[in-house]
C-alpha cells in the first residue's frame, strides 16, 4: 500500500451530488478530491454501438436485487451522463407527503418554495430550459395526441438538452456524442476542474474509517478499465471532510462496510430506499389508427414507426399530480424511449402466453418501431432494505461491466402497487382509446420491479429515528460527514427526480462551506454559476447563515 | 473422429441453441437441425449469434454453460417423465422436447418462486439481447452484414459516419394542451 495522501474535501462519486459539491468546496478554496469509480470518458468517447465493452456498456450498471433492480451512472458526470436530462421541479405536495411513517417525512425546513431559489441555480447552471411543441420528436407528440384524443393534458417536459445540437439519435443512455445533453461534464466538473479539484476516475470507495483527529481515512481499489471483475491497488487519502455521492444504490453500501470503524450508523441508513414508484408500460400502436383517430402524419407519409427517433422522455402528462388526491393515488406518465435489451425483454404480449418470450414476443418485436413506452413515476412506500455489503463495491459484478447483484430487498406493499395499478388502468385507458394501440406494463417477475431513479436509501428528516442524515445532509453521529446525491431524498418525487437531488445538494452547499470552515480549512461560500453567471447566487445571498 | 472435447461442446451447443431458439423462435438451417424447432420464419435467437455472445467471457455466463446444459437435461428428462413424453435417445433431452414443451419448462425455470430463476433470467435474457441488440457485434457492422434480429425491428440505419441522425423528427406542432397550473419555469405545480 503506498502512503496515505490527503486533501480538505473527499468526494465520493461525482455525479450531481459530487460534482456540485467538488465545484462550490473547489471554488471556495478548498483542495478537494473526487473519487469515481467509473471510468472518464467524453463526447468522442460516446459511441453509437450496443456491443460489449462500448461506452453504452461502461457508464452505467444494472445491478439486479432481491426485488428491485437498479439502472445508475458508473462513470464520471454519474447519472447525468447517462440520463435523459428531464428536469421538471418536484409538485409542491410532494414536500408534504407523509409516506410510511405517518407524518411528513422531509424536514420541516424544506418545501417547494424554500427550494425554488436553489432549483433556480441549478437551471442556470446546466442549463434546463422549456421545450416546445415544434421539436418535440414523434413518440412525444404520439404520446401528446393521445392525452389530449382521451380528454387529458400534456406538456413538453423542461430540459437539460441543448436542442439545437440535439440529432435525436436516442443513444443518450451512452452518453452524447454531440454534447447536446448538458451533462456534469460541460459545467459543474469542468468549473470544478479549473478551481484545482482533482478527479481520479476508476477509484471505487470500499469503506471509511475515523483518524484520532476527527478526520477521516478513505479507502479506495483501483478498477480495471475494461473489466471492472478485476480490481488493482488500494490507498488511501485523509480528509477534513467527506461528501458521499455515490448514489442511491452505493452510499448505503460504503457507510454499512465502513460501520465496524465509524461506530453505529443511524438506522435509516440502508432503509427507506425508493424507487421513485416507477413502472413502464410498452404499447404497440397499430398505424392505420394513429392516421385516422389521431391525423398524424410524418412527411414521408408514415404515420408513427417511430420509436427509435427522438431523446428519451419529451412529453408528460401531470393531471394525477393533484394535490387534493389521497397519498399513493398521484403520479406523473411520461413517454419514453428505451433502447432493446435492457428496453425489450420485460415489455409484455398482452393476452399471450407466455408473455415474454417466443413467438408472440418476436412479433410483438417485428412491430418495434411502432411501440410506445410510458414511463410511471408514483408514490411508493420506501420499502427497499439493504442486505449486508458485498466484499467490494455495491455489487457482486457478474459482466465485464454493467451487470451485477446487489443485497437491495424490495418487496412492494399495497400502497405501492395500488398507484402502479392506477396508472397501468389509466395507460390503458388512454392508449388503447378507439383502438389505437395495444398496451401490457413490463414484469415484474423477471428481475422484480426497477428503478431508474434510485432514492432515499440514506435520507434527511428532522427524525433521528427515520432518517439517517439532518437537513443539512450532515449523518447523524458522525459529524464531517455529508451526503448529497438521491440516497438524501425522503421519498418518491412523482417527476423525475434529478433536479430536485441537485437543488438539495446546492442549498446544502453553505452548510458544508461552514463545516469545512469550522474544521480549519481556508474556504468560503459564494461562487457564482459554473459559467460564470451571477442571478442565481444573488437569489440564495440571503439563504446563506 | 470427433474428440471428445469437440463432441460434448457440440452437444453443449445444440442444447443452448434449443433454449434461444425457444426465447425468440427461428427457422431451421436444414433438414436434419433438432436444435432449432423451427416454428417461425426468419432468423431467431440462435442466428442473431445467441451462442457467441453467451460464450463471450465478457457477459459473465460462460463459465457456468456446461452446468446449466447438464441442469436442462435433467430438468427436460423431470418434464419428459411427468408429462408422459418419450424422448429421442439420440438427442439431448432438453433438444428431444418439442417446441411447447421447451416452452413450458422454460416459464416453470423463469418463474418467480423457483430457487435458481436468476440463472435462467440471465440465459433468457443474453439470448434475447442477441436477438434485439446484438452486443456481440458492433452494431454498425451487425446492421451491414443483416442481422436478422435488428433487421426485424426496423432499426434505421446511420449516417455514413455510423452515427445515427434524425433531421426529420417532429410532428411540428401542438398535439395537446398542457396542464393548467404548469407553473413559469415549465414544472408541475
Amino acid at each position: 500500500m503506498t502512503a496515505t495522501e490527503s486533501t480538505d474535501v473527499l468526494v465520493i462519486g461525482s455525479g450531481f451530488g459530487g460534482a456540485i459539491a467538488a465545484y462550490h468546496l473547489a471554488a471556495g478554496g478548498a483542495r478537494v478530491t473526487v473519487l469515481e469509480r467509473g471510468p472518464w470518458l467524453k463526447a468522442d468517447d460516446f459511441e453509437h454501438d450496443f456491443k460489449l465493452g462500448s461506452s453504452y456498456t461502461r457508464v452505467f450498471d444494472f445491478v439486479i436485487g432481491d426485488g428491485m433492480s437498479v439502472l445508475g451512472g458508473n462513470c464520471v458526470g454519474g447519472g447525468s451522463v447517462v440520463y435523459f436530462a428531464t428536469m421538471p421541479r418536484a409538485p409542491r405536495f410532494v414536500f408534504e407527503r407523509h409516506g410510511s411513517i405517518g407524518r411528513r417525512m422531509w424536514p420541516a425546513a424544506i418545501s417547494r418554495d424554500t427550494l425554488e431559489p436553489w432549483y433556480d441555480r441549478v437551471a442556470e447552471a446546466l442549463p434546463i430550459t422549456q421545450q416546445t411543441w415544434d421539436r418535440v420528436p414523434y413518440a412525444g407528440g404520439l404520446f401528446g395526441a393521445a392525452c389530449h384524443h382521451a380528454g387529458r393534458t400534456a406538456n413538453p417536459a423542461p430540459s437539460a438538452i441543448d436542442v439545437d445540437m440535439c440529432t435525436n439519435c436516442n443513444w443518450m443512455m451512452a452518453g452524447c456524442r454531440f454534447d447536446a445533453k448538458r451533462s456534469l461534464l460541460l459545467n459543474y466538473l469542468p468549473a470544478a476542474l479549473a478551481h484545482g479539484a482533482e478527479i481520479r476516475p476508476l477509484h471505487e470507495v470500499q469503506h471509511l474509517v475515523r483518524n484520532d483527529d476527527g478526520s477521516y481515512r478513505v479507502h479506495y481499489r483501483v478498477v480495471d478499465e475494461e473489466d471492472y471483475r478485476i480490481l488493482h491497488g488500494e490507498g488511501t487519502i485523509d480528509a477534513k471532510i467527506v461528501v458521499i455521492a455515490a448514489g442511491a444504490g452505493a452510499t448505503p453500501v460504503i457507510l454499512q462496510r465502513s460501520e465496524p470503524h465509524l461506530g453505529r450508523m443511524p438506522q435509516a441508513v440502508g432503509r427507506y430506499f425508493s424507487g421513485n414508484g416507477e413502472r413502464l408500460n410498452t404499447a404497440v400502436f397499430d398505424e392505420d389508427r394513429v392516421r385516422e383517430v389521431l391525423k398524424l402524419s410524418r412527411p414521408d407519409g408514415r404515420a408513427y414507426e417511430a420509436y427509435q427517433i427522438g431523446r428519451g422522455p419529451t412529453v408528460a402528462s401531470w393531471d394525477r399530480l393533484d394535490g387534493t388526491l389521497p397519498e399513493y393515488e398521484r403520479y406523473s406518465l411520461e413517454q419514453l424511449y428505451f433502447p432493446p435489451a435492457l428496453g425489450t425483454i420485460l415489455a409484455q404480449v398482452p393476452d399471450a402466453s407466455p408473455s415474454w418470450f417466443g413467438r408472440d414476443k418476436k412479433e410483438m418485436l417485428r412491430r418495434w418501431q411502432s411501440w410506445l413506452t410510458i414511463f410511471t413515476m408514483s408514490e411508493d412506500d420506501n420499502e427497499g432494505v439493504f442486505g449486508p455489503p458485498p466484499e467490494t463495491g455495491n455489487a457482486h459484478r457478474f459482466s465485464q461491466q454493467m451487470l451485477g447483484h446487489g443485497p437491495l430487498r424490495y418487496q412492494p406493499t399495497a400502497n405501492t402497487r395500488r398507484g402502479w395499478s392506477l396508472a397501468d388502468a389509466d395507460v390503458k385507458d388512454i392508449l388503447e382509446r378507439d383502438g389505437l394501440s395495444r398496451v401490457m406494463p413490463w414484469t415484474n417477475d423477471l428481475v422484480g420491479a426497477y428503478t431508474v431513479h434510485p432514492l432515499a436509501s440514506c435520507r434527511i428528516g428532522d427524525d433521528p429515528a427515520t432518517s439517517a442524515l439532518d437537513d443539512r445532509h450532515e449523518l447523524r453521529g458522525h459529524p464531517g460527514i455529508f451526503v448529497t446525491d438521491g440516497s438524501a431524498v425522503p421519498g418518491a418525487l412523482t417527476v423525475n427526480p434529478a433536479s430536485t437531488i441537485a437543488a438539495l445538494a446546492e442549498r446544502a452547499m453553505p452548510g458544508i462551506v461552514r463545516a469545512a470552515r469550522e474544521r480549519g480549512v481556508e474556504v468560503t461560500y459564494g461562487a457564482p454559476s459554473p459559467d460564470g453567471e451571477t442571478a442565481g447566487r444573488r437569489a440564495v445571498a440571503h439563504l446563506r447563515s | 473422429m470427433e474428440s471428445d472435447e469437440a463432441a460434448e461442446h457440440r452437444v453443449r451447443t445444440m442444447i443452448l441453441e434449443a433454449f434461444a431458439d425457444t426465447i425468440i423462435p427461428g427457422e431451421k438451417r436444414g433438414p436434419d437441425d433438432a436444435a432449432i424447432a423451427g416454428v417461425d420464419v426468419g432468423g431467431g435467437a440462435v442466428a442473431g449469434g445467441a451462442i457467441e455472445l453467451l460464450e463471450d467471457p465478457a457477459g459473465g455466463l460462460a463459465p457456468a454453460l456446461d452446468t446449466i446444459c447438464v441442469e436442462l437435461d435433467e430438468y427436460a428428462r423431470e418434464h419428459a417423465a411427468t408429462t408422459g413424453l418419450d424422448l429421442n435417445p439420440d438427442l439431448p433431452p432438453f433438444v428431444g422436447l418439442p417446441f411447447e414443451s421447451r416452452t413450458a419448462l422454460i416459464e416453470k425455470l423463469t418463474s418467480p418462486d423457483h430457487p435458481d430463476k436468476q440463472m435462467w433470467v440471465g440465459l433468457a435474457l443474453f439470448c434475447n439481447m442477441a436477438f434485439d441488440s446484438a452486443p456481440h457485434l458492433h452494431t454498425v457492422e451487425a446492421l451491414a452484414t443483416g442481422h436478422p434480429g435488428l433487421l426485424a425491428m426496423g432499426y434505421e440505419t446511420p449516417d455514413s459516419d455510423g452515427l445515427w441522425r434524425f433531421p426529420t423528427f417532429s410532428y411540428g406542432r401542438q398535439l395537446a394542451n398542457p396542464h393548467p397550473s404548469t407553473t413559469a419555469t415549465g414544472s408541475p405545480a
